[in-house]
């Protein structure tokens, strides 16, 4: 039996040790480390560090220093140049690819890398088991997608081939206008090997973690940060502006700018983390820096529903959306309106005029479907996700008010969780709904492919064979200028005939840092900004 | 053996607990694998489900996941996915406990002498401005209070970082946050115990027993009133040791209320389901040591 009396004994001798013990606890929970040259906000915590798992901005930004592909992309305007890889033979066809390694590569352990590890690396995204997400960007590697959805199971029937320890041997399907932007793309990058082999899924917990980037991962802590240190043995470590980057995840934009503002960050870099109520304000400010980047926000249909099933329904609801009043009195950060889907400013292509706003056309057309003025009209459900009071829910309520006033018809708005949001998106659960795509390469297939009959992404239920053959015409192009065409018809049927989308503006992005005290950051329009190159600029003394 | 007992009990309520969280996060819509990225097959959405299992049935799953927790495995995370849950714990929980435990002491602190005090001056100017400030700090909530004291103390004054959790400098600020509320809900307890204790018949008896007031307040009076406190103090303690979404978030501090909303957000369900069940077993251990603390307080309790 306890001895209470005992006890309370005890506890009464005890107490003068209370206080001075919590302040030793203070102390010894405070971590002693060095100051980081470089600190980012970098939105919320990276889903993971593994190339193959990624599918996040925020994720890849901090992955990017890590691992590098065969080619990387410079930090001005995000082109491809060599990587891994110093130089590369393309066939007169465009299908084979034959990449030199440069001489010498190791990891930041010390080991060679070669173009075995290459391979190897581009298997495991394809390998079913791995189960990456965005294995998609090896389909258009020869029976790259047959072995991923295993129609094959032998993987030396992929198209990579290892012709020696420093040549790479690419087929490709058909002729890959961005095959080398894809080269740069974390799903292609260059992972360690013998680490995976050996720890599985918890390969990146290792140290020290081999890296083929010109940062190595010194410390990760989950909604702490993550901390990179300069990879002395990367190739072009000479260039390496930083020592130590500290990479904060911080998904609230009024603590990002808190932190910001007192100097505990040097660089926020994601439009997100910019508090919404202070955006007029704070976009005069020479530290904060908005520019145009590959990035759409439009609303889908679910053309598999009446009344939707019907162009001129869709056509009507198109040229009845005022997309000025949006920019202006909504998203206020620079966005240019958007009648097509494709960013002006993707390379080799210029996108097609789309529909603008015409309320009159607009009524005609829906009088043609049979809904003079509104008519008759079922009241129809706009999908979108998020919290209370951001922009989706904002648009929202203004297309709502403008199809009332322009066409007469009435609409619902239905505000849902993100996760259920994106359940019922792929299963075409919805009439409208809001909806945003982000490049992941610089070309027009990035945006106009996943519109294809069977793409996971298409999301609407409109199909279209010859949408698809005009794509399809497109990739097998090997001149730029045919390509172009192909693109421009495809993208035409897309925004002004079939309409099974109403593009309404192209994304600004912003970041801000004082470009007095921070160098190395230029705003492209991929927002791809290389760790490598960014450095603080020391004061003067 | 009564303590025994009571630990013994808590096996079986842990499992229908652990039960039902798990069976309730997979009822919700939408899955841990969704996203604005849709795989380019749906091939590789079938691999990742098989990959963690979800392609089984719930009950199967289930059953698997008690197994591993029998081995003291949490499972792998499914939004992050390099992390177990273990190792979601072991790098958060530690320090929510810290800052919870500085909240709790904070609240305490402030909470006890002003309950004593605005019950020792009854009626009294020190009652009413001691009563009006505890019913202002349970009024107001931690999403204000923060942003007002970071304005205050961080961006007019620069008395304190504005965030993150790395010096003994930074722990000040989040703690008084969050326990602000839990000292008001204290100096209230008390205060109300100390009124109610003032007018029990061994009060009395003391009194007419020749025992000075103050004695009498702090000997008895005041040792009552702390039994109401005592049992608050068990839950509030769970409350703030599993960490707190809103002031992590503010002060940007690596703890484990972040996690424990994100990952019913994320139908992060091996997460959810770890989080609930550390939450309940911090909620009946502490609720154990309330009833120890009992016994220690009062004499006249007593377990069988």
């Amino acid at each position: 039996m306890l001895d209470f009396t005992r006890i309370r004994r005890i506890f009464r001798r005890m107490r003068f040790l209370f206080l001075p013990l919590t302040v030793l606890l203070l102390f010894g929970c405070s971590r002693s480390e060095p100051p980081a040259d470089l600190t980012i906000v970098n939105n919320i915590e990276p889903e993971s560090l593994d190339p193959a798992v990624i599918v996040a901005q925020a994720d890849m930004r901090v992955v990017q220093g890590l691992f590098e592909g065969l080619t990387r992309l410079e930090p001005v305007d995000a082109q491809a140049v060599p990587g891994l890889a110093q130089s590369w033979e393309i066939s007169p066809d465009g299908k084979v690819y034959t990449f030199h390694m440069r001489p010498n590569l190791v990891w930041s352990t010390g080991e060679p890398i070669t173009a075995e590890d290459v391979r190897y690396s581009w298997i495991r995204a394809l390998d079913p088991k791995t189960a990456c997400r965005y294995a998609g960007q090896l389909y258009y590697i020869k029976n790259g997608e047959e072995f991923n959805t295993g129609v094959i199971t032998n993987a030396d029937l992929v198209g990579v081939h290892v012709l020696d320890p420093l040549t790479l041997r690419v087929e490709l399907k058909a002729p890959t206008a961005f095959f080398l932007d894809l080269c740069a793309f974390p799903t292609l990058y260059v992972v360690p090997r013998q680490t995976i082999e050996k720890y599985g899924d918890r390969w990146l917990m290792t140290r020290p973690l081999p890296s083929s980037g010109a940062y190595e991962l010194v410390d990760w802590r989950l909604n702490d940060k993550v901390r990179l240190r300069k990879n002395p043995r990367y190739w072009d470590a000479a260039n390496t502006q930083a020592n130590i980057i500290d990479m904060l995840p911080v998904g609230t934009a009024n603590t990002a700018f808190n932190l910001f503002q007192s100097g505990q960050a040097d660089i926020v870099w994601d439009k997100e983390l910019i508090p919404n109520e202070l955006l007029d304000v704070l976009l005069k400010r020479p530290d904060f820096h908005a520019y145009t980047v590959l990035g759409t926000y439009f609303i889908r249909f679910n053309v598999t529903r009446k009344p939707f099933d019907d162009p001129r329904v869709r056509q009507a609801l198109a040229l009845a959306v005022d997309k000025n009043r949006i920019v202006t009195k909504i998203t206020r950060a620079g966005e240019l309106t958007a009648s097509h889907l494709v960013p002006s400013g993707t390379r080799n292509y210029h996108p097609p005029e789309g529909p603008g706003y015409d309320p009159d056309r607009a009524r005609k057309l829906l009088a043609e479907a049979g809904y003079p003025g509104g008519k008759g009209f079922p009241r129809f459900e706009f999908l979108f996700s998020g919290s209370s009071g951001n922009n989706n829910q904002n648009i929202a309520i203004e297309l709502q008010q403008m199809w009332s006033d322009v066409l007469g018809v009435q609409m619902d708005l239905r505000r849902v969780e993100t996760q259920v949001f994106w359940g019922l998106q792929s299963r075409l659960d919805f009439q409208l709904c809001n909806s945003s795509w982000y490049g992941d390469y610089n070309d027009a297939n990035t945006f106009l492919g996943m519109f294809q009959s069977g793409d996971g992404n298409n999301e609407t239920g409109w199909k279209n064979p010859q949408y698809d053959s005009l794509i399809a015409a497109a990739n097998n192009e090997v001149d730029l200028h045919r390509r172009e065409q192909y693109f421009q018809q495809a993208e035409t049927m897309l925004v002004r005939d079939a309409a099974p989308i109403i593009p309404l503006y192209f994304y600004s992005g912003i970041n801000y840092f004082d470009t007095n005290k921070v160098s190395g950051i230029w705003q492209n329009v991929l927002d791809d900004h290389p760790l490598r190159s960014i450095r603080k600029i020391k004061a003067q003394p | 053996m009564y303590f025994v007992r009571r630990i013994l009990f808590a096996i079986p309520l842990l499992l229908v607990i652990s039960a039902l969280a798990f069976v309730l996060v997979h009822l919700a819509p939408g899955g841990p694998f969704d996203g604005e990225r849709k795989p380019a097959s749906p091939e590789i959405e079938r691999n990742l489900k098989a990959k963690y299992h979800l392609d089984e049935p719930i009950w199967k799953q289930y059953f698997r996941y008690l197994g591993d927790l029998a081995h003291g495995d949490f499972g792998v995370s499914l939004k992050y996915r390099n992390h177990n849950v273990n190792d979601i714990i072991r790098q958060g929980l530690p320090v929510s406990v810290l800052l919870g435990g500085l909240a709790f002491c904070f609240a305490m602190a402030v909470g006890l002498p002003a309950g004593f005090l605005t019950a020792a001056w009854r009626g009294s100017w020190v009652d009413y401005v001691g009563s009006f400030l505890a019913v202002l700090a349970v009024c107001l909530p931690s999403f204000v209070v923060a942003p007002v004291l970071l304005l205050f103390f961080c961006l007019k004054l620069h008395w304190f970082p504005i965030g993150l959790w790395t010096t003994p400098w930074h722990m000040i600020l989040p703690p008084v946050a969050l326990g602000l509320y839990f000292s008001g809900k204290v100096t209230r307890i008390l205060r109300e115990g100390m009124l109610n204790a003032a007018q029990s018949e061994f009060v009395t008896a003391a009194r007419a027993k020749g025992m000075g007031e103050t004695a009498l307040l702090f000997k008895h009076a005041f040792r009552l009133a702390l039994l109401p406190v005592v049992s608050y103090a068990g839950p509030m303690l769970a409350d703030l040791l599993t960490g707190s979404f809103i002031i992590e978030s503010i002060f940007q501090i690596p703890g484990i209320g972040v996690f424990l909303v994100n990952s019913s957000l994320n139908r992060d369900y091996t997460l959810v389901v770890g989080l609930s069940l550390l939450y309940a077993i911090l909620i009946i251990g502490l609720n154990l040591i309330v009833d120890f603390a009992y016994k220690l307080l009062d004499p006249r309790v007593k377990y069988e």
